[in-house]
């Protein structure tokens, strides 16, 4: 079979978006780590510490052999910005499909993509819908991965609270990791989209774990308080922080609507940016 | 890694699990046996493929590349809750996993095992202190088959003891009311 010719612009942009998919899954940001140590340090619960014990030296050792942090090595959720001399083409779709079954192969990733009834399994990561691809306007073209775990995942939700339910937020956040537990592997750390739409809040409440968790508002500030007050702790066993961080997004909504999505991320809120030279 | 005086165990396990109390910290070696969902159907229908007497199962997916573990940590072992069982009928004396499991299997471990939990998302450190000897059911594919992997001294937390004491629902308890909750929700059997 004769291998398709791609332009510099796919080739690069596949390349690039390997590249942070492997960076994603095999070492955390700065931010992300120093939140963790923090935390670490500061709980007093034996068996807290112990799992403390465990992440550290998890992300130490796959940092040091160059493996994924975790097997759930997620699904993939891209973020491109675009300069306006890039066309917003099917090409910048497909090269980033084409990095993520790079990757796949490559680092490897655990084929994590099946179809939704039939189960069955693309063994790229790719398929219908996936990578799951969000394009903005930029100064540069970048590409950033967040691969996504299902434990967390799973137990994200979105509520529409009605226009005088605002001070029932705090409530939609803590309810949601009340039920949560230990499974979405905690601590954790929470986007929270607030306004917009039905479908709007979710994809502000999974972009806001793209901002810098190592600074929060009063008012995230506020909501990461009222998770720790639960004490789920590391893993459910118990322990003084059970949230590393809230980021909040919000976009203008309608007068009628107060839609409020909580994505929650486990401790591991891996992402990569990439930028894309060709 | 563990902070306090860990209690060593080897595989395969006998009554010595029975004097474990929730929240002893423990290093297991020895071989144990991955399962997930589909593992768990596939022996209630054909058989448990290797000797369950004293056997540990760890609710895990691995990445595997040519006959190497990459990276194995746990999987949220509640959606194993009504799939156990049958495996402490034949003898199984542990599981290994993340997130605690239901109220029933609480009871089944009642004076015959326990349920240990591994650190989640700790892959890369579990695979450490791995070795791959063994894969049954390969058609279910890499994170569904069962793979038999020997430990060495593997960290884990007893999440739940023979004697009822469960430390997950007893943190869940404590959450519920400190937000001033009801009753807990059944979320931990979906």
């Amino acid at each position: 079979m004769q291998t398709p010719e791609h332009s510099p612009l796919f080739d690069a942009l596949a390349t690039a978006t390997s590249a942070a998919y492997r960076s994603a899954v095999i070492r955390l940001p700065p931010d992300v780590l120093a939140v963790i140590k923090r935390a670490a340090a500061q709980e007093t619960d034996e068996v807290a510490k112990g799992e403390f014990a465990n992440i550290l030296a998890n992300i130490k050792t796959a940092e040091r052999l160059g493996v994924p942090m975790c097997q759930d090595t997620g699904v993939p959720v891209v973020y491109l910005t675009i300069p306006k001399e890039v066309p917003l083409t099917q090409e910048l779709y497909d090269a980033v499909a084409e990095g993520v079954r790079r990757a796949t192969e490559a680092i490897p990733l655990r084929p994590n993509v099946v179809d939704p009834l039939t189960r069955h399994n693309s063994g790229d990561n790719s398929g219908s819908g996936m990578p799951v691809i969000h394009v903005r306007p930029g100064e540069r073209l970048t590409v950033t991965v967040l691969p996504k775990g299902a434990g967390a995942e799973n137990v994200s939700r979105i509520v529409m609270l009605l226009p005088s339910q605002k001070e029932k937020i705090p409530e939609v956040v803590t309810g949601t990791m009340l039920i949560a537990g230990g499974r979405p592997c905690p601590p954790v750390i929470l986007g929270v989209g607030i306004g917009g739409t039905f479908d709007l809040a979710a994809a502000l409440a999974k972009e806001a774990l793209l901002y810098p968790v190592d600074t929060m508002t009063a008012f995230e500030q506020q909501l990461c308080d009222a998770v720790n007050r639960l004490g789920i702790g590391p893993m459910g066993l118990g322990g003084r922080t059970t949230a590393l961080a809230v980021k909040v997004r919000t976009s203008s909504c309608h007068t009628a609507s107060l839609p409020v999505a909580v994505n929650v991320q486990c401790w591991a809120n891996r992402h990569a940016t990439v930028e894309v030279k060709w | 890694m563990v902070t306090k005086e860990a209690v060593h165990l080897h595989t395969p396990l006998g009554d010595e699990v029975l004097a474990l109390r929730a929240g002893d910290h423990v290093e297991l070696s020895g071989v144990v046996y991955t399962a997930r969902d589909e593992a768990h159907l596939r022996m209630q229908q054909d058989g448990i493929p290797f000797d369950p007497k004293g056997a540990v199962i760890y609710h895990c997916g691995p990445v595997v590349r040519e006959k190497t573990i990459i990276a194995a940590g746990p999987t949220t072992s509640a959606r194993m809750n009504s799939l156990s069982g049958f495996l402490f009928a034949k003898g199984v004396r542990a599981l290994i996993g993340k997130g605690g499991m239901g109220p029933a299997v609480r009871e089944q471990l009642k004076g015959r095992g326990v349920y240990f939990a591994f650190t989640g998302g700790c892959a890369a450190l579990a695979a450490s202190h791995m070795k791959l000897v063994g894969e049954y059911f390969p058609d279910l594919g890499m994170a569904e088959a069962v793979w038999a992997i020997e430990l060495d001294r593997l960290p884990l937390v007893v999440g739940i003891d023979s004697a009822g004491n469960d430390l997950f629902s007893e943190v869940e308890n404590r959450a519920r009311a400190a937000a001033g909750a009801g009753p807990a929700e059944k979320c931990t059997d979906k």
